[in-house]
Order: structure tokens, then C-alpha cells, then sequence
């Protein structure tokens, strides 16, 4: 607890890289950092997996991702499959077909579209289903579905488990995670980041944003500032119901992703948002809004009718105009890489980022196609003042 | 386990079912009560151990009291009042698993 | 959606005299209540017992029958009660949710008055999960609501006055307790006595104390002091209790276990608004912090009773009165010289109530081993998660109540922390070596209570205040 008291001049300790956001991409990057040899700080204002990472619904899906992301999905699902491998953990990976259900003709018109579209980019995870073989993966499925899409190989995780497990895969392997410790500002010099907290400065080589919903204060920091909206979607969890669903479910036609947990409990989400409170940190629950997340959950699967909801949240997300996060390097500072604005649906792509961040860091530019999500992207940045 | 004290006794009654057997209780009276008075031993079993249980707290905060109550899970035993042929169950592990036992 | 000036959430004393005062000032009042009949847990069943069944009005004693007039207020009050209302969600704009008769619905109130009292604090020990082992205060419920007492051998086990209370209780009714079994130390008897002479300022509770004790010897109840190392024997139900004293272990058959340990606020409302909490090292729980006129740190929400730090049913009425005097005024409907001037002698009758807590905080302060249970121990009942595998857990890196949610569903269970709260919390203080503020408490989700997914789906969109 020394740190506190120490003159902010001091500098704490110097590493080859700082990570500021302890959620699942910046425990990644570290992780994959250490595995380099690369000497690591991660700086958490809350505590690891407080936010988004910690309180996702738990989706590793593949299904119905934007065409950019899908090289990224289909390497990091890769990795999902032997995470234990990674982080000597299973961080509750279950692979589960992951299906969007079609309630309508007009339902059914857009799945097809879709599965034409990834088709003619090479690729053949997305199947859709008549009514016949929505059943046999759904078999509670209300009557009412007449089909859907699906990715066969994709699944579900715990998400603070996972996060957690990166976590301490890092620390064994070096990497260091300062909790409760918030990222106030950043200084250049000599090629050197000094990175300001409220328990003092790091000093380091090369750093890196995995600030998650609060990574554009740091995208400012550098001088270029993007255009984020923190969002809040919401969740609500039942009690233990009887086995029924061995899949992760979506509808074509109105937000919902539903699954239920090996335990029995049913999570159901799917993006109807609640409030972000003026701090930044909280948010407050939209109940009409989580109504009808409640009702196309009952809808698609009528046994929901007789559930109960034990909890119901919302995490904070950062989420971009085009939807695609910002994932590389920064375009005004040598040195700094961003990894953040996720959108949503960045739990699934963790193990893999960390991986490119890493090897972008010790100069290897890997063979992923990441021009989608440069941050130059949003054309505010200004000259390059290093 | 429990008996009624004198001034709590009433002539008239009202039955309900345990398990599909009838039993007598009062107007008025718990469903948690109105079950301990006949020994009706573990209210439900745990979804996660199987462990029998029975009411602890009886003001709402424990939910040991769980049965199905008119087919309906989870209802805390000690937070509705008994109404003449409710048809009461033992909860066994997750609610709607259904008790053949 | 509908609305009122004032939301109180509770019928015990607090509620029912801050009712009271608010409808006399003229504000419109909504009671909520999830009870069906007005009192709370200290004058539960008042009305029905009062009205039929004096037996037992007499062996409940004085101090119950005086709920009576606070019932009797309520009904001739113009009150909107709304009982049988379950609150499961209420938000920093002060929209209340709540479940009544099976349909969900919404309420605005400008002001906010919590009283929803107290909790009995969890007496985790090996055991206590067995069919007949119960809380003291559910044995009471039983004796108000129902008029049942055990008619098999019964212990009652572990410390505080509401265990003795009950003791004297059943015995009038010709129910007595096989045994009490008392886990108050020798050294606490010693501790306390620099109280004393502070609590005689409140003397009437120490004679009343002295009474119990004096009725339950001549009675020639078996009562064992300073016992330790409790245990529940029994399979599948309690069939004794096992506990060291003076030296020996001892084993008394009962099918009926009463536990107690004192009561500690109940904080899942004000933890949900995310109020600001102080844990209470004397009384060891955490209560919200409150002002002079017991507002919380969240603008338009109060809390009177137990619900702020545990000062019992006398004290709970006039914070009623004090909480709805200022709620009033901050309603321009009592000038403040006015409100101040009622207030006086409020202040000066909760300073005298509240003289005898050091000594009962101190005398009756719960044993180690029950705030930090031994590893074999379940601590959250709901999950069955026991406590060497919470200690397990902080190993490994966990460092507070809300990740032991996420590394063990501790807390995770219908109950939502009510019960395993405060022992998860002072399990983790222990191992990681640190205060029971750094390592705080739950963060409490909505539902605050168990919801049929159908009531949620029954929420009409209009009744959206965000949008």
C-alpha cells in the first residue's frame, strides 16, 4: 500500500509494456506479451473483469458476425476449442451449436440472404435449417419457428471465469495486474510512455488501450479521439430449469441470445439496453425494455413461461458508429496499439487479439487482414507529432 | 413437530394436499405452518446436493420453504396463506423437474 | 404508472408510524407491504391476536400488544396500503416495482421511506441446514402467526434477548424448552459491565432482561452457559444438538433447533440504490450511512427502523415519526421551525432507547465460529458453498463478496445474499487480513425477490420513465 503515499513524480516501475483495462483483451495481450518475454503492467481501475468482460452473456460465436470480423472469429474460435492449452483452464468453454431462429417467411428470407453473403466470401461455418433440423438441435423450439441458421462448431464460456483465468495465466507467466488503480493521463518522452495513475506513474516501452467502453479517453490522450458510445445492455438470469436447450439461441427478427448454463440456469440477453449513468461506471436497468427481452424469450421457448428471473444487469460496453472495434496500431504515437470499442460482441474474440496485439508489438505483422478496424478509420486524427 | 396452542384452535377447517394427501389446516394459517403441524419433514430437496430442507427463517429470506403450490414452482410456503384444496408438492432440485418419486 | 408523494416500504413500527405522520401532514402516502396484515415481525399477527386470541396476547407480553395502537392508526390513517406487495426493483428515480397478486407494477413516489427492518443474522454451523433447525424469530412467527409451539423437545441455542424472550414465551404457553444453550463467553460478562452504568439509563429494558432470567431458573429450565463448538447431529433431519461446556462435550436430543445470533439490518433495498454503507464494527453488520433526520447518501430515500443499525422496536416508531417529519418538510408541507420543535422530543426518546445497546452489543457479540465459520461449514445455503471453499477461492485471487459470486454462484441463489452475505464478506476480510470495508458487500441485482419471467413480460411499455 506504499504506492499511494508516494509523490506522483516517482516513478512505480517500468516495464517493457503497459496495459491499461485488466478485462479479457488487456489479460490477453498481457498474457500473450509474457509469453514473449515481454515484461508487462496491467492497470485496472476496478478490479479484473468488473465491467463487460466479467458480466457478458458468455457467447463464442461465430454466427453472424460482421464479414471483417469473421477472419479474427474463426481464428480465435480456434483457440477456444484447446483453451485449457492456453491458460490451463476450461473457463466453462462448452461447445454448443450456436442458432438464430426464424419466426417469420420474412425471417427466413433474411437468414438466407445472410448465409449467401458469408458463402461467397469462402466461407461454410453459417448452415441454415428448414423446420425439420431447427427442431433437432431445438426440440423445445415453439411451434411457431419454421427454421434458422447456424454455426455447428461455435459455443458459450463463463465469462469471469475466463477473464480471471487469462488474469492468472499472465501472472505466471510474469505479467503484473495493478488493481483499483485508475490511468489518469499519458506522457511521452525519449520514446518513453509514462503512464499516470492515482497510485503514481509506470514507465514503459510500448502501450497499449484495452480500456474497453472508456478506451476513447485514452484514444484522446494520444490526440484522436473516435467517436464511442457507452451502451448497456441488459441481461437477466432464472433459476435451475429441467435441461432443454443445448444451444446458443438467437432470433432473426428481434433482439435475444438465450442459453441455458450447465447448472440449469437460463441466461438471456441480446442487446435491448439500459442506462449508462453520468459517471460513466454504473448503469440503471429499463424494465419495459428488459420486458420484452422476458417475452421473446417465452415466445421462442414457451417452457420459459413457467421460469423465474433471479437476476437481472447490465454491463457497460463501448460501442463504435460501424459497430467494428478499433484494433491496432495508434495513428498518431509510435509504440501505442489500441484494442477496444468491441461493440458488443468482443468476448469471443479475447484469445485472439491478445495474439495479434503481441506480435504486432515485437514487429511481426501476422497474416490476419485488420484494416477494417484501424483507427484512422474515423479520419479525426490528427498529423503524427511524435 | 408443532401443535396449536388453545386460543388458536378453530372449529371449522379447511383441507389441502400434501403429496395427494389431505390434510387439515385453518383459515388464516401459514402454508409453512399449517405443514409443520403435520410433520411433513423436507419441503424440497436442493437442485444442487439433493439435500432435504425445511423452513429456517419463515419471514421470507431463506427460500427453504420452496414447494410447488396448484402446479406452480418456487412459491415460499411461508409467505402465502393455505386457501381449501391447494394442491401442495415437495420441490425436488431444479423446479419443474417433475416428482415421480 | 402510478404515483404518490411518499412510498414506504414496510409495515413494522417505522413504517407504520412514518405513515402516520406523513398522511397527517397531508402528503399522499403508499404503504407497501409484503405481509398481509400490518406489523412486521415484532407485532406480526397483532390484529388477529389482539382480536381472538388473548391467550396468547398475554403470554407475547406488553411490549407486543403496544403494536396494537400502531395498527390501529394505520386503518383510521389515509393511507394507500397496499399489502401482500412484494418490492423487487427500485431505481435511483425512485420508480418502484413491485408484485402484488401475481401482476408486476410500477410506482413513482417523490420520496422514499425504507423500513424494512431487520434480518436474523445467519448462525452458520455444522448442521444448520437440517430439516428442523429454524431461526428463533421463525419460531416466534410461528407463535404470533399461527399460535403453534413445538410439541417435541426443542433447544434454543446461542445468545441475545429475543432468544430468551422466546424461552419465557413458551414456557407460559406450557411449551418449554428442553434447553437453553448459551455460547455467551465468561469474558463478554466482564467487557460489558463498563455499559452498565450507561444502559441504566434505560432501565426498564434491564429489569425487564433480569425478569426473563429470574422466570426461566425458578421454571428449572436446563441452561448451559459459555458453550462452544455447536454442531446439529442428525441425517436428514436435526435429531440433537452437540456443544462443549465446562470442559465436556454434550449431546441433547431435540427435533426443533433454535438458532440465534441477534439481527442485523436488512440492507438489500439500500444496497440496491447504492447507498453508501459503514460496517458497524460493535454490532458487526454493515448499515447505510444516514443523516440526522436518517436520509441516506441517495437524494429522496430514507430509512427508519432497524433497516439503519439494530435499536429495536421503540427506537424504530420514533425514527418513523423523525424520518416523516423531515420527508414532510422536504414536501414544503411542514415548515422546518415546526418540524424541529416535533422532532425535539423524538430525539431525546430514541437517545434513551438506544442507551442499552452498548451493553447488549458487547454482551451479546456472535462467537468467531459463527461469523467465520470452520472450512467444513455451508455457508451460502442456496448453493452450498462452504466456507473452506470460499477461503479456497480468496487463494486464488478472490478478493470480495462479488467475485465470489463469479468463482462460486455463492450468493447466487434465490435468497440473493440474504442469508450468506455477511459471512462470505468477514470469511474473505479474515483470510486476505483486511478491513470488512475494503472487502464491502454484494451488489444487489433486481429482482430483489425471485420473479415469474411472466410478470416481467407483463410490464407495459408505457410505463418507461426513460423514454
Amino acid at each position: 500500500m506504499s504506492a499511494t503515499t508516494r509523490s506522483a513524480r516517482s516513478t512505480l516501475a517500468t516495464a517493457d509494456v503497459l496495459v491499461i483495462g485488466g478485462g479479457i483483451h488487456g489479460c490477453s495481450v498481457a498474457l500473450h506479451c509474457a509469453l514473449k518475454g515481454l515484461s508487462v503492467i496491467v492497470v485496472e481501475r476496478h478490479t479484473v473483469g468488473r465491467h463487460a468482460s466479467g458480466v457478458n452473456a458468455g457467447g463464442v460465436r461465430r454466427l453472424g458476425r460482421a464479414v471483417a470480423e469473421i477472419p479474427l472469429s474463426m481464428a480465435a474460435m480456434e483457440i477456444w476449442h484447446r483453451i485449457t492449452d492456453l491458460v490451463d483452464d476450461d473457463c466453462g468453454f462448452r461447445a454448443a451449436p450456436q442458432v438464430k431462429v426464424a419466426e417469420t417467411e420474412a425471417d427466413l428470407d433474411t437468414l438466407a440472404a445472410r448465409a449467401e453473403t458469408v458463402r461467397a466470401h469462402g466461407y461454410d461455418h453459417e448452415v441454415p435449417l428448414d423446420r425439420q433440423q431447427l427442431r433437432s438441435l431445438l426440440p423445445a423450439v415453439a411451434p411457431h419457428c419454421i427454421g434458422g441458421l447456424a454455426s455447428l462448431g461455435d459455443g458459450f464460456a463463463d465469462p469471469y471465469r475466463t477473464t480471471a483465468a487469462f488474469r492468472r495465466a499472465a501472472e505466471r507467466h510474469g505479467a503484473r495486474i495493478v488493481e483499483r488503480c485508475s490511468a489518469l493521463g499519458i506522457d511521452r518522452s525519449a520514446g518513453r510512455f509514462r503512464l499516470n495513475t492515482d497510485h503514481g506513474a509506470f514507465d514503459g516501452a510500448l502501450l497499449v488501450n484495452c480500456a474497453g467502453a472508456w478506451g476513447g479517453e485514452v484514444a484522446a490522450w494520444l490526440d484522436e479521439p473516435v467517436p464511442i458510445e457507452p451502451i448497456a445492455p441488459m441481461m437477466l438470469v432464472t433459476d435451475r430449469l429441467p435441461r432443454f436447450c443445448d444451444a446458443v439461441v438467437g432470433a432473426a427478427g428481434r433482439p435475444l441470445s438465450f442459453k441455458q448454463m450447465d447448472n440449469g440456469t437460463v441466461v438471456v440477453g441480446g442487446g435491448r439496453r439500459g442506462v449508462v449513468d453520468d459517471q460513466g461506471t454504473g448503469t440503471r436497468l429499463r424494465l419495459p425494455e428488459l420486458a420484452k427481452t422476458a417475452a421473446t424469450a417465452a415466445d421462442i421457448f414457451p417452457i420459459m413461461a413457467g421460469a423465474t428471473i433471479v437476476r437481472c444487469w447490465a454491463g457497460i460496453e463501448g460501442r463504435m458508429p460501424d459497430d467494428l472495434p478499433v484494433i491496432g496500431p495508434s495513428g498518431t504515437t509510435p509504440d501505442a496499439v489500441h484494442a477496444f470499442g468491441f461493440s458488443a460482441h468482443g468476448f469471443q474474440l479475447g484469445p485472439i487479439v491478445g495474439a495479434i496485439l503481441a506480435e504486432q508489438i515485437v514487429g511481426d505483422r501476422g497474416n490476419l487482414p485488420l484494416d477494417a478496424f484501424d483507427i484512422r478509420r474515423f479520419g479525426s486524427c490528427k498529423t503524427d507529432t511524435a | 413437530m408443532f401443535r396449536r396452542i388453545d386460543d388458536a384452535v378453530r372449529p371449522a377447517g379447511i383441507t389441502i394436499w400434501f403429496e395427494g394427501q389431505s390434510l387439515h389446516a385453518q383459515a388464516g394459517d401459514s402454508l409453512a405452518a399449517a405443514l409443520l403441524i403435520h410433520d411433513a419433514g423436507a419441503f424440497r430437496t436442493t437442485p444442487v446436493s439433493g439435500a432435504p430442507r425445511a423452513p429456517y427463517c419463515l419471514m421470507g429470506v431463506c427460500f427453504d420453504c420452496l414447494v410447488e403450490v396448484d402446479g406452480v414452482p418456487n412459491r415460499q410456503a411461508c409467505m402465502i396463506e393455505v386457501r381449501d384444496g391447494m394442491q401442495v408438492r415437495r420441490q425436488h432440485g431444479p423446479a419443474g423437474v417433475a416428482d415421480d418419486g | 404508472m402510478d404515483s404518490a408523494d411518499v412510498a414506504i416500504i414496510g409495515a413494522g413500527p417505522a413504517g407504520l408510524a412514518a405513515a402516520e405522520t406523513l398522511a397527517a401532514a397531508g402528503a399522499s402516502v403508499v404503504l407497501l407491504d409484503e405481509q398481509q396484515m400490518p406489523g412486521g415481525q415484532i407485532y406480526r399477527g397483532i390484529e388477529a391476536v389482539q382480536a381472538l386470541r388473548r391467550q396468547t396476547l398475554s403470554l407475547l407480553g406488553s411490549d407486543y400488544a403496544a403494536g396494537a395502537t400502531l395498527a390501529k392508526a394505520l386503518r383510521n390513517a389515509p393511507v394507500d396500503y397496499q399489502p401482500g406487495s412484494m418490492v423487487w426493483d427500485v431505481s435511483r428515480d425512485l420508480v418502484i416495482h413491485y408484485s402484488r397478486e401475481g401482476r408486476s407494477q410500477g410506482l413513482h413516489a417523490r420520496h422514499l421511506l425504507i423500513a424494512s427492518g431487520a434480518l436474523e443474522r445467519p448462525v452458520p454451523i455444522p448442521g444448520w441446514t437440517l430439516p428442523g433447525v429454524m431461526t428463533v424469530g421463525a419460531l416466534q412467527i410461528l407463535l404470533k402467526s399461527d399460535g403453534l409451539v413445538p410439541r417435541v423437545p426443542l433447544v434454543l441455542a446461542g445468545s441475545g434477548p429475543l432468544l430468551l424472550l422466546l424461552a419465557v414465551q413458551l414456557l407460559k404457553a406450557g411449551a418449554p424448552p428442553a434447553a437453553i444453550v448459551e455460547t455467551v463467553p465468561r469474558r463478554a460478562y466482564r467487557s460489558a459491565a463498563r455499559h452498565v452504568p450507561r444502559a441504566l439509563q434505560g432501565w426498564r429494558s434491564l429489569m425487564k432482561g433480569r425478569r426473563w432470567i429470574r422466570t426461566l431458573t425458578h421454571a428449572g429450565v436446563p441452561w448451559y452457559r459459555g458453550c462452544t463448538n455447536l454442531r446439529v447431529e442428525g441425517a436428514d433431519r436435526a435429531t440433537g444438538l452437540a456443544f462443549h461446556h465446562a470442559g465436556r462435550t454434550e449431546t441433547i436430543a431435540a427435533d426443533v433447533i433454535g438458532l440465534h445470533q441477534g439481527v442485523v439490518p436488512n440492507v438489500q433495498l439500500t444496497r440496491l440504490l447504492d447507498c453508501e454503507h459503514v460496517w458497524d464494527a460493535s454490532q458487526r453488520c454493515f448499515r447505510p450511512r444516514l443523516d440526522d433526520w436518517l436520509a441516506t447518501t441517495v437524494d429522496g430515500v430514507s430509512v427508519a427502523g432497524d433497516g439503519g443499525g439494530i435499536f429495536g422496536a421503540v427506537a424504530a416508531e420514533w425514527q418513523g415519526r423523525l424520518a416523516g417529519l423531515n420527508i414532510a418538510h422536504r414536501l414544503d408541507r411542514l415548515p422546518s421551525a415546526e418540524r424541529d420543535r416535533q422532532a425535539a422530543p423524538m430525539r431525546a426518546a430514541l437517545a434513551r432507547e438506544r442507551t442499552v445497546r452498548p451493553l447488549l452489543d458487547t454482551l451479546y457479540q456472535p462467537p468467531p465460529d459463527v461469523l467465520r465459520p470452520a472450512d467444513e461449514v455451508v455457508v451460502c445455503r442456496c448453493e452450498e458453498v462452504s466456507a473452506g471453499r470460499i477461503r479456497e477461492a480468496v487463494r486464488l485471487g478472490c478478493s470480495g463478496p462479488n467475485q465470489a459470486k463469479s468463482f462460486l454462484r455463492c450468493g447466487m441463489g434465490p435468497c440473493q445474499g440474504r442469508i450468506c452475505g455477511l459471512p462470505v464478506a468477514e470469511i474473505i476480510a479474515e483470510t486476505r487480513g483486511v478491513d470488512l470495508d475494503d472487502v464491502g458487500y454484494y451488489r444487489i441485482r433486481p429482482p430483489l425477490k425471485p420473479l415469474p419471467l411472466m410478470e416481467l413480460a407483463g410490464l407495459a411499455a408505457d410505463n418507461d420513465p426513460a423514454q
